[in-house]
């Protein structure tokens, strides 16, 4: 179990009103871990990490993050982050993206093109 | 012919540079002095939408300019309460339009502010806010601190022109004069390069800012030694380091409002700087992200009294975050079209709403393709605000800025494209 956080990075930024672009799509569908939780679930490059919390479930690719405390990962705000959060805004307008709590599972599942990710279930 | 132009304003995120260098050779763009990568890559431009398109048999088709109008019109006028969302990068004068729209069709205006400083509008309505401008950041303040934000990759030239490592009128020596404190659940870029970081536990900011507030109201022997994991030794550190400021700024993020506590952590972060007032010079402001969303909660407020998520069904304003918000009314399937503008909900909003919104007739106006487009029925082409087209934005500190038109348009600016759709609208009715 993890605590999961989504938020701005750089390349998020710059591929942000270009969504359908490799350079967005490839940033917003990667998870980050801390080295020590990187190691722990057996992983290395090119590997794929399934993400399940109570709203939703989506494959990622695994990076290392090493400003990350063990226990938290982190996701680049974007379609990817948005499959795990639930719709409940505590009457404020504003759901949790920040805190929501994840099981992180390596997988050999293939992370989903945008287009799949958007219309899966349709 | 080759033309240099100067000052240009960054229209992508709220620090709204307004000293960019862009080099336009026959009516083109071909480069981009002094932006940030995200700011360049935004100016320089990319594909973009080519025609507008209107979805037969679950694809989209090319069509006139004239059919989209009329079809979002038709979508607008028959739907019972639809949903005019996204608004934060466009103009002012966009939304102007917009809201006689919504008005007239009886429906719900609310901009991405909700997803991102809702909340903190929110607390500043209910605490107030001891505010500056960030020129005045810039030229006094000699402890920035970050909380819960992280300007290096969000806010790239906030740092450097306004904020830690501005040097200014009484900050001569620029970062040498200033100390940086970074509060965040992660260290990020941001917070390698402070002075001081502190790792706060995700969910607890809440309880970090009242034990601070506890400590600077001279009650710090009721506190518990370890408050949600930090000590209270660091805490009163922390503290020290706050009130033997000369001019401090506290900058905040979505680390506030996006976790537990919502607008409540805010409306805390405020007490608290108004609590360092009785000590020291101290102010704190909102981290904008899109380049005008300030301006789009200025003009829904004065047009209407509300910030944010106003309803306009019962034939007057009323707002109700938590049920006239983008999130909840979408959640509760309670709105039956859309009209997305600047904006990317698809992206942005948590699966569930994304579900709704693909249910519904969709209409997009946007210059870029992104995920909304592959739920939109009716997509509409429009030229870039600050770059196409001129108008007004507001900077993160509310201050209002002229953006000025640098290349000629092959698209309409959103301004006409919703008066033409406003037009159609009354057309449709004046035919009922
Ligand atoms: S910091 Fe923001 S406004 Fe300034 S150049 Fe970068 S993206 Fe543009």
């Amino acid at each position: 179990m993890a605590v999961m956080i989504s938020g701005r990075t750089l390349a998020q930024g710059a591929g942000c009103e270009d969504k359908m672009s490799p350079l967005y799509i490839n940033e917003v569908s990667c998870c980050y871990l801390s080295e020590e939780d990187y190691r722990a679930l057996g992983l290395s490059d090119g590997m794929n990490l399934l993400l399940t919390s109570p709203h939703g479930s989506a494959v990622l690719r695994a990076g290392v993050d090493r400003g990350l405390p063990q226990g938290m990962v982190f996701i680049p705000m974007g379609p990817w982050a948005n499959m795990l959060t639930g719709t409940d805004t505590k009457g404020c307008g504003m759901p949790g993206f920040k805190g929501v709590e994840v099981e992180v599972t390596p997988t050999d599942e293939k992370v989903l093109d945008i287009r799949e990710l958007m219309l899966r279930g349709r | 012919m080759r033309l240099q132009i100067e000052d240009v304003l960054c229209t992508f995120c709220g620090c709204l540079c307004d000293d960019i260098k862009v080099e336009v050779n026959e009516g083109r763009i071909e480069r981009v002095r002094g932006a940030c990568r995200l700011g360049s890559s935004k100016i320089m431009g990319h594909n973009r939408i080519k025609s507008p398109m209107i979805r037969v048999n679950g694809t989209l088709k090319e069509t006139s300019y004239e059919d989209a109008y009329r079809k979002a019109a038709e979508i607008l006028v028959s739907a019972k309460h639809p949903l005019l969302y996204g608004w934060a990068s466009t103009t002012c004068e966009a939304l102007k339009k917009g809201i006689i729209l919504a008005e007239e069709i009886g429906g719900v205006v609310d901009t991405t502010a909700t997803v991102c400083h809702g909340p903190s509008i929110i607390g500043i309505e209910e605490k107030g806010l001891v505010g500056s401008t960030l020129g005045q950041i810039k030229n006094r303040a000699d402890l920035i601190v970050f909380w819960g934000c992280n300007p290096s990759e969000a806010h790239p030239r906030h740092t450097l022109r306004y904020s830690s490592n501005a040097s200014g009128r009484f900050i001569p020596e620029g970062r040498k004069d200033r100390k940086v404190l970074v509060i965040d659940v992660r260290e990020t870029r941001t917070a390698r390069n402070a002075d001081r970081f502190l790792r706060i536990q995700p969910g607890t900011d809440y309880e970090i800012i009242s034990a601070l507030r506890m400590i600077i109201g001279g009650k710090a022997e009721s506190l518990p030694e370890d408050v949600a994991g930090v000590s209270k030794k660091e805490l009163i550190e922390i503290a020290e380091m706050m009130k033997s400021a000369k001019f401090g700024a506290i900058f905040f993020g979505l680390g506030l409002t996006h976790s537990r506590g919502r607008y409540k952590n805010v409306d805390n972060a405020l007490s608290l700087v108004s609590e360092l007032n009785s000590h020291t010079k101290f102010v704190i402001m909102a981290m904008r992200g899109h380049y005008n969303v300030t301006g789009a909660g200025q003009v829904l407020a004065w047009s209407s009294g509300y910030p944010m998520a106003v309803d306009y069904a019962r034939g007057a304003p009323y707002y109700n975050p938590g049920e006239t918000s983008c999130c909840d009314l979408l959640s509760r399937r309670d709105v039956d079209a859309a009209l997305i503008i600047a904006s990317d909900p698809a992206s942005n909003l948590p699966r569930g709403c994304v579900e709704a919104l693909a249910e519904m007739p969709v209409i997009q106006i946007d210059p870029f393709e992104n995920p909304t487009t592959l739920f939109a029925d009716v997509v509409i082409p429009s030229a870039i605000a600050g770059i196409e087209v001129e108008g007004t934005a507001y900077r993160m500190d509310g201050l209002s800025l002229r953006l000025r038109k640098l290349v000629d348009a092959e698209y309409p600016g959103d301004v006409e494209i919703l008066q033409a759709i406003l037009d159609n609208v009354r057309r449709l009715r004046d035919d009922n």
